[in-house]
């Protein structure tokens, strides 16, 4: 086969959703390998590998986001009815959270502001722009919820979303390890700290380590979504005043 | 599998109509999962296909994030202009509010499993 007709199958087919599709797949099911090679060792992150490599695919052949985005699409819809699944693990756990719900309310309100008015505060004392501060302060809930919170706020809501992964990618490599150094080592408190700081990726990882970690995760990250869209709108312009001269 | 895949599909679209009717600032999806847990508890659990079907898209909700995290190759400017704000804000807040979190529930359950030591 000679250099012109490669050409010509590649013109037809990156224009294809199905070759992005097929690729996210593809990559994915390497990172999974890599993944369990490493023993399920949490840096070796599927989510954080299977990105680098399809930027890099991208990057190299000048494809454009929106064009590689018109074939992930399918994989990302799923998203909503997993996010719907997510109740049956929450089932399953019912009767332990019920018992825990006084601690677990708790835990949710001090988590939630720690984790988005500090984002805030941190990034105004390093002398961060206003809408990058603003796009940071959600990044620890679930990306439609912090879109919707940074745009009322006058963030930028795709920012935001880039913010929300990186946070979820950092806390699935790193929050047990950084939980467990803090002697915080039973199942259900890393689950909620996971879920409740790092959102989808974090339940993601938590469902990794076991079911009960996984449900635990997957209630705060429901519960720190609600949470944050009903108080950080009002609760950030009071916090931003404290910074301003 | 496609019954309980549509009965997820149900939920979210439930979800979706009461968010839109009501204006309320959740995700459509989250709601969903309010809406079937309520389901679940009156029906006293998923049947197996639903369990089934549930486990498979849970086992694999790394892979649904990766279309989304793909778009960071759109903000690379502001990341590079900006990036030690961002990332030490991103990362030390995200490390404060696990601790706050885990150190948090752990306190009070472990209290709480010692048959309350006040």
């Amino acid at each position: 086969m000679n250099t012109e007709s490669m050409t010509e199958i590649w013109v037809y087919l990156s224009a294809q959703p199905l070759l992005w599709l097929t690729l996210t797949l593809a990559v994915y099911m390497l990172a999974i390998l890599l993944h369990r090679k490493a023993g399920g060792h949490p840096a070796v992150n599927p989510v954080l590998i299977s990105v680098a490599v399809l930027v890099s695919l991208l990057l190299a052949t000048g494809t454009p986001y929106q064009r590689y985005f018109d074939g992930a699409q399918f994989v990302h819809f799923l998203l909503g009815p997993t996010t719907v699944a997510l109740a049956v693990p929450l089932h399953g756990q019912l009767k332990r959270l019920m018992e825990m719900s006084g601690p677990l309310l708790i835990a949710l309100v001090v988590g939630s502001l720690v984790a988005g008015l500090s984002a805030y505060g941190i990034g105004a004392l390093l002398g961060a722009s206003t809408p990058t501060m603003v796009s940071l302060a959600p990044k620890s809930v679930t990306t439609p919820i912090a879109m919707g919170v940074a745009e009322r706020l006058g963030g930028l809501a795709s920012l935001t979303a880039v913010f929300v992964i990186l946070t979820g990618i950092f806390g699935a490599i790193f929050a047990d390890g950084i939980l467990r150094r803090m002697g915080v080592k039973d199942d259900p408190s890393i689950g909620f700290a996971l879920g409740l700081a790092c959102h989808g990726i974090g339940t993601a990882r938590a469902f990794q380590i076991s079911e009960q970690t996984g449900a635990f995760a997957a209630l705060a990250m429901g519960l720190n979504g609600l949470f944050t869209a009903l108080t950080l709108p009002w609760l950030l312009p009071m916090v931003a005043g404290l910074f301003k001269p | 599998m496609i019954a309980a895949f549509a009965l997820l599909l149900a939920f979210q679209l439930a979800g979706e109509t009461l968010r839109v009717a009501l204006h309320l600032p959740v995700p459509g999806p989250v709601l969903g999962m309010a809406l079937l847990m309520v389901y679940l508890i009156a029906r006293r659990g998923p049947d197996e296909h639903l369990r089934t079907t549930a486990g498979g898209l849970l086992q694999n909700l790394s892979l649904l994030f990766v279309p989304a995290g793909t778009g960071v190759m759109l903000h690379a400017s502001r990341l590079a202009d900006e990036a030690w704000p961002i990332a030490i804000a991103l990362v030390a807040s995200t490390i404060l509010g696990l601790a706050a979190t885990g150190l948090t529930l752990h306190y009070l359950t472990r209290k709480r499993a010692n048959g309350g030591t006040r």
